[in-house]
Order: structure tokens, then C-alpha cells, then sequence
């Protein structure tokens, strides 16, 4: 091939497609380096525009038209839809309801990996088996996890009650309440997410050099003290993406608490466990089916979990750091 | 050779992102189906979605038999509430819809007002059956101005009520079924005996939930729901559903209720359980509790008289998407499934009481008795109880406002988290909302 190109010469190339000439092949050399990078992730940036950006953008337009399932498209209505819904008390029960449900789940699961995942750094026997292991609730289906927790925490003939009444206490009506029903919905999230925070916190936690704790414990460090010293404000930039990509998890929240009330999207008879990503569906799929006031509850949503992943951000680099001073 | 290797991979890359973009285009290209009609002579398949228990297993089969030329592909749905959003979804999505949807009457009633995504069956040859059926089912599924019929009726649902013979015997109570029958002419005859069940002390409640009387008081006793005949919001002047609902928390204040949420997996055990003693049941809800009591229960229900008169609790419709591609088809479909044979196979095998003259007529449902029911004489029963319907006129939204936004608010006040009062004001904010949103 190489001899082909040299006997054609630079002037017939241009012509031949077969064999190109040394200034084309340049060229095309140059344009690889130069673009070839773009094509590689061009597969990513076509399906986010198609499954991501589309939908956000098309969300934004139907947010300010009256617009539902049934009756089809009736026009603008400017921001009608975001005062609606901003005026609802039923909105703010959600809101509530979302950012409860976020705090007692995430908080106790990331301390929760965290510890799991320092116990894993440990040597022990079989230990990449048992390292996969905590990722198995990860992989479960989370409808099969949801039935199951739901007949769990199931108000009369569930296995969490027997428990409670086997020690001795009251049963617990558990999607009569608040607190009971955050509860059960927690320990569902909780059982899935807190093997994969952990091997990520691990992941972090093997690049920390040997030498540091070696020369800690010769100081006298507790492993107490090493843990809090050494490893947490290591691994802060793994804490900080473990807490923006739970924040933006909870604040969707929908199947946990779906399946938990046997699929109904109301979330308990006042509310108690609706969250706003059910809020979502049950405006835009039921009832009216109002797609515009339910697009505009979406992109409330987009913009609360913008806010609040910032504050996270934020709040958790700050406190991090404060380990080290 | 490092230059055309290079070559070869940014070619391959290239083609690779056109094949994703290609690929992602062949995912929305609509698969068309051979034969579009049915009178092509070809085989077509046709889709039918249903929900709930309708006993289409068998009249499928029959259709089939009798229709060599039609495949059917019958698509269990789950409860009302899984298929009213998708199948919102599929209508406005203009694809995806099956040819023959069950809707049940109050899906129903949202789509004669929005009736465009389906199919005039007028046009499809439906005029020429209007006797086959009960009138007050056909002309229901008639649009505000007569000239659209959108479904044909599968079964309607006059009340009576389903016993545990074991429980009452339990309580000293008689068991025969015309016995029980005499215990309750009226709804206070029924509070009056769940008492005295009560002082039995057994583990077992008089009713499963408050929420159960609302549909049969007020199909007895009234004309309307929520809605007036003009469509205008009446829930809170309406007087007998304010008495329904007080029936119902009186019953739960006296303890006769078992607070379970209805279709819920506590509700479905709670029939294993032998947790309640009665339950209001139109014919299609003999199905729904074979199904959950299971073969243990077979002979322990029986059938008696429901307390206050004739009244209607549900039954459903057969309609065409307007989408669908084999209308012809389908049509036949569904005058096979709601006409004689349809109506008996589906009696015979779920229940519910077909709204066919002729099945009605038919030996095999009027002298039909039930052997999970103590063979209770369901055919004469149900098809008594038929005559005495009264048509209610429920409205557009009504299966929302009942489902979403009143019965949450009475389940609250039945389990003790408002009072009462309070119950009723937010199930009356909460629907007169749903209503004008």
C-alpha cells in the first residue's frame, strides 16, 4: 500500500479514493487527532440529547400551556401553572414529605457505608467475595424489594410487626403514620444503597497511603481518631460525590414509597409518604390528567434538587474540611 | 499500514454513531400489521386489555373457535388504577393502545366527554343490537349528544351481600341464606346486627371497611354522586352521600369495621383470615373473593340479600381505540364478549352478571348456583336483583374523585386520624378541587 502511494504521486491522489496521497493522509491524520476524540463520546451526547435535554426542554414548553392527556393542547398560559401549583398546600405536604424522607435515609445510610466500608478495608478471609457481597441489594430488583418490604412492613400480618409483638410491644400501623411509614420507606432505600456508597468509599479509602496511619498509630492515634483524622478528610471529595448523587436519588424518590402503599400514588391516606415525584405522576397520569400542571412540578423539582445539591455541596465540603484544622 | 488502521477505526467510529442514530430510529418506526382489516381473509391478531377479573379466558377461546380467521392477545392489565394512566398515556400517544379496552364505568364516563381517541360503534354496525342489552347499560355509553356510542356493556352490578357462614354460625347467628336475608331489611338492621356479632367477641369484624357502604347506600338510595346531571359538582350538598359517609364512620366508631384499605395487600390476607364477616358484592366481586379467600374458604361463603333495596355497583365496558387497525375485528370481539355466549362463559368462569338479555335469559345463568358460594342460587339472586336496577348518573371524573380524593379522606377519619367532621370537610375539599382542576 505504502509503495502504491508513492508511485501515484501527490497530484493524482486527489482523484483516487483508493489510495489516497501522503498530504490527504496527512490531513486525514490531522482531523483524526483533532475530532476523532468528539466522535468517541458523541454516542453519550446523542443520547442524552434525545433522552435528556429533549425532555427538559419540551417539559419547560408544556409548563406553560394548558395542556392534559385527555383533552389535548388548549394554549399558553404563561406561569398560571407554576402559581397553581405554588399555591397548593398539597405541594408543600410533598415537599416536606420528600425532604423528610431524604434526611432520615441518607444521613444514617452514608455513615452507615462509611463504617461498612472501613470494616471492608480490613483484611480478612474471602474478602472479595465479601466486598461484591454488599452489592447484591444493589442489583435487586427494586420492585421485588419494594413487595417484599411492603408485606415486611405489612399493617397485620407482616413480619416486622410480629417482631415488635414478640418483645413485647404494640404493633404498628405503619402507613398510618409519618414517622412509622418514613421509617419502613427508609430502611428500603437504606438496604439498597448502602453497599454501593460503600465500595465507592472504599474505592477512596485504598488509594490512602499505608504510611499515614502507620506513622499515626506510632504518634499514639486511636483507630478512633485515625478514622476521623486520616480517612474521612481523604476521601472528602468521594463524600461529596456520594452526597450530590444521593441528593439528587431521594429528591426522586418514587418506587420506595410507591410499591410500599401497594401501588397507590397517593402515598398514604393524608399524603403522609407522597413524595413530589409522585406528586408528579399522580397530576399528570390520573386524576386530571394535567400535563402542563405536572410538567411544571417537574421542573420545580429540577430547580429544588439544583438548590439543595449546591447547599450539600457546600455544606459538606465545609464541615469535611473542618476535620483536618 | 498504521495510517489505514487509523483509517479503518475513525470509518468504524463514524459508522458506529450513524448506526446508534439509525438504530434509535428504527426504535420509533411503528410495526404494521399484515391484513388490516380482517376481511382481507389473512389471519389477524387483535389485542384486548382488561382488568380486574371480567372471566374472558374461555369466551376468548369460544370467540376463537367460532373466528378462525382472528387471533386474540389478551393482555391482563392489573386493577383499574394501573391501566387509567397508561392507557391515557397510549391514547394520547396515538399508539400503543390495544384494539378491544375494558374501561370500567367510571373511566368510561371521562371518555364520552373526551371521545375522540375512539371509535364510533354505530358506525362499526352496533345500531342493530340495542335490544340485546339492558337499556339503561346501553344508553349509557352514549356521548351528551346520541350520536357517538362509545362502548358495549360486558356486565352490570346489582348489589347483594356475601356472608362467612362460619363466622355467623361463630357468633349464634342463623347461617341459612334466606335467614340471613330476613336479618337486615334495612341498613340498621345491619348496624343492629353487627353489634350483636360484636359482643360475641370473636376475632373477626362485622365489615371490612367503612369505605365498602358508599357504593351500594348510594346507588340504592340516589340518582346522582358527585355529579349532577348537568355535570355541575354536587358532593357537598348531595344529601344521601353525606349520609353514606355517616353510616360508614358510625359503623367504624362502633367498631364493626376492620380499617383495611380496600386492594391493598392487608385487605386481600384479611379474606384469608377470615378477618370480616360481610361485604357488599355485586356479581363480579364473587370472583374477587374466590380469588383471594382461596380453595380453604370453598363453602364458607355464602349469598344473602343486601340490606336496603336494588342498586347498582359498577360493571364495564368494551370500547375500540380509534388508533386501532383492525376495527372490524375487534368489533366482533366485542359483540362476541358481551353478547349470550360471552356473558356465560364469563359468568360461568369470574362471575360477574352479564348485561346481555338473552344470557340473562339463559338457563345457565338464571338457574345457576355458585359452589365456592355454598352453592348459592347466584343466577336467580343476581338476575332478581337486575330487575330492580336503577341507572346513577355518575359524571366525568368520577372514579378520580371517589378513588384519589374521598375515600383516602374517609380511610383517614375510618382509622382515627381526623375526626369525623374533619374527614368529611377535607373528602369534600379534596373532590370539589379534583372536579373543577
Amino acid at each position: 500500500m505504502t509503495t502504491n502511494v508513492e508511485v501515484s504521486g501527490p497530484r493524482h491522489g486527489r482523484r483516487d479514493p483508493v489510495s489516497p496521497t501522503p498530504r490527504r493522509s496527512l490531513r486525514l491524520g490531522r482531523l483524526d487527532i483533532k475530532y476523532s476524540p468528539y466522535l468517541f463520546v458523541a454516542p453519550f451526547f446523542l443520547l442524552f440529547a434525545v433522552f435528556g435535554a429533549y425532555p427538559l426542554v419540551y417539559t419547560a414548553v408544556l409548563s406553560l400551556r394548558k395542556n392534559t392527556l385527555t383533552g389535548g393542547d388548549q394554549g399558553f398560559v404563561g406561569f398560571e401553572n407554576y402559581t397553581k401549583v405554588l399555591t397548593d398546600e398539597h405541594f408543600w405536604t410533598v415537599i416536606g414529605n420528600t425532604f423528610g424522607l431524604f434526611i432520615i435515609s441518607t444521613v444514617p445510610q452514608l455513615i452507615f457505608a462509611l463504617m461498612v466500608a472501613s470494616w471492608l478495608n480490613k483484611k480478612m478471609r474471602a474478602r472479595t467475595a465479601i466486598r461484591m457481597g454488599v452489592l447484591i441489594p444493589n442489583i435487586t430488583s427494586v420492585a421485588a424489594v419494594g413487595i417484599v418490604f411492603g408485606l415486611i412492613f405489612a399493617d397485620r400480618y407482616g413480619l416486622a410487626n410480629w417482631l415488635l409483638q414478640s418483645v413485647g410491644l404494640d404493633a404498628v400501623e405503619w402507613r398510618n403514620h409519618r414517622w412509622s411509614s418514613w421509617t419502613a420507606i427508609a430502611f428500603m432505600v437504606d438496604w439498597r444503597w448502602t453497599g454501593y456508597n460503600a465500595l465507592i468509599y472504599l474505592a477512596a479509602m485504598q488509594a490512602i497511603p499505608k504510611e499515614l496511619y502507620e506513622s499515626a498509630s506510632l504518634d499514639g492515634a486511636s483507630a478512633v481518631r485515625r478514622f476521623w483524622r486520616i480517612t474521612v478528610p481523604l476521601i472528602q471529595p468521594t463524600i461529596l460525590f456520594t452526597v450530590i448523587i444521593s441528593t439528587i436519588g431521594g429528591m426522586q424518590l418514587f418506587t420506595e414509597p410507591l410499591l410500599f402503599n401497594y401501588g397507590r400514588i397517593q402515598g398514604g391516606s393524608l399524603n403522609e409518604f407522597q413524595t413530589v415525584a409522585m406528586y408528579i405522576y399522580e397530576t399528570t397520569f390520573t386524576n386530571n390528567f394535567n400535563v402542563g400542571r405536572g410538567s411544571a412540578i417537574s421542573w420545580l423539582l429540577f430547580l429544588i434538587i439544583l438548590v439543595f445539591a449546591l447547599i450539600n455541596f457546600l455544606l459538606v465540603r465545609r464541615s469535611v474540611r473542618g476535620q483536618t484544622q | 499500514m498504521s495510517f489505514t488502521s487509523r483509517r479503518v477505526r475513525s470509518v468504524a467510529a463514524a459508522a458506529l454513531t450513524v448506526g446508534l442514530a439509525l438504530g434509535m430510529g428504527a426504535c420509533s418506526a411503528k410495526k404494521d400489521n399484515a391484513g388490516s382489516d380482517g376481511s382481507t381473509g389473512g389471519p389477524v391478531t387483535i389485542s384486548l386489555s382488561y382488568f380486574g377479573t371480567p372471566g374472558f379466558t374461555q369466551a376468548v377461546k369460544d370467540f376463537e373457535a367460532a373466528n378462525p380467521n382472528i387471533k386474540v392477545d389478551i393482555k391482563n392489565e392489573g386493577q383499574t388504577k394501573d391501566f387509567v394512566p397508561k392507557l391515557a398515556q397510549q391514547l394520547s400517544a396515538g399508539s400503543g393502545a390495544s384494539d378491544v379496552v375494558m374501561l370500567e364505568e367510571g373511566m368510561l364516563l371521562q371518555y364520552l366527554k373526551d371521545n375522540k381517541p375512539f371509535a364510533n360503534l354505530l358506525d362499526l354496525g352496533a345500531s342493530s343490537l340495542e335490544s340485546e342489552y339492558l337499556p339503561f347499560k346501553w344508553k349509557n355509553a352514549f356521548t351528551a349528544d346520541g350520536k357517538k356510542l362509545v362502548g358495549l356493556g360486558t356486565d352490570v352490578g346489582p348489589l347483594a351481600m356475601c356472608y362467612r357462614s362460619d363466622l355467623f354460625q361463630q357468633a349464634g347467628l342463623p347461617t341459612d341464606r334466606d335467614a340471613v336475608s330476613k336479618l337486615w331489611p334495612t341498613w340498621d338492621d345491619y348496624v343492629k346486627q353487627g353489634e350483636v356479632f360484636k359482643s360475641k367477641n370473636l376475632k373477626a369484624t362485622w365489615l371490612d371497611s367503612a369505605t365498602s357502604v358508599m357504593q351500594p347506600y348510594i346507588m340504592q338510595n340516589s340518582d346522582t354522586w358527585f355529579y349532577d346531571k348537568s355535570d355541575k359538582y354536587i358532593g357537598d350538598t348531595n344529601p344521601v352521600v353525606k349520609k353514606a359517609y355517616d353510616l360508614g364512620l358510625d359503623m367504624a366508631s362502633k367498631g364493626l369495621t376492620s380499617k383495611l384499605a380496600r386492594w391493598s395487600t392487608d385487605w386481600d390476607a384479611a379474606f384469608k383470615n377470615a378477618a370480616f364477616a360481610t361485604v357488599p358484592c355485586p356479581p363480579w366481586y364473587t370472583g374477587v373473593i374466590k380469588e383471594r379467600a382461596g380453595d380453604a374458604a370453598k363453602g364458607k361463603w355464602d349469598i344473602a340479600t343486601i340490606p336496603g333495596g336494588g342498586g347498582n355497583w359498577g360493571g364495564s365496558y368494551l370500547a375500540i381505540p380509534e388508533q386501532s387497525k383492525n376495527k372490524k375485528a375487534a368489533f366482533e370481539l366485542i359483540k362476541f364478549l358481551t353478547g349470550k355466549q360471552g356473558g356465560i362463559d364469563a359468568f360461568k368462569e369470574a362471575g360477574p352478571l352479564p348485561s346481555s338479555q338473552s344470557a340473562l335469559a339463559d338457563p345457565q345463568i338464571a338457574g345457576a348456583t355458585n359452589d365456592y358460594f355454598n352453592n348459592a342460587p347466584v343466577g336467580k339472586i343476581y338476575v332478581d336483583a337486575a330487575k330492580t336496577l336503577k341507572p346513577i348518573y355518575l359524571g366525568p371524573k368520577h372514579q378520580a374523585l371517589w378513588e384519589n380524593a374521598f375515600e383516602p379522606a374517609m380511610q383517614a377519619a375510618e382509622q382515627g386520624k381526623l375526626t369525623a367532621q374533619a374527614g368529611w370537610d377535607k373528602a369534600i375539599k379534596d373532590s370539589k378541587a379534583l372536579a373543577e382542576g
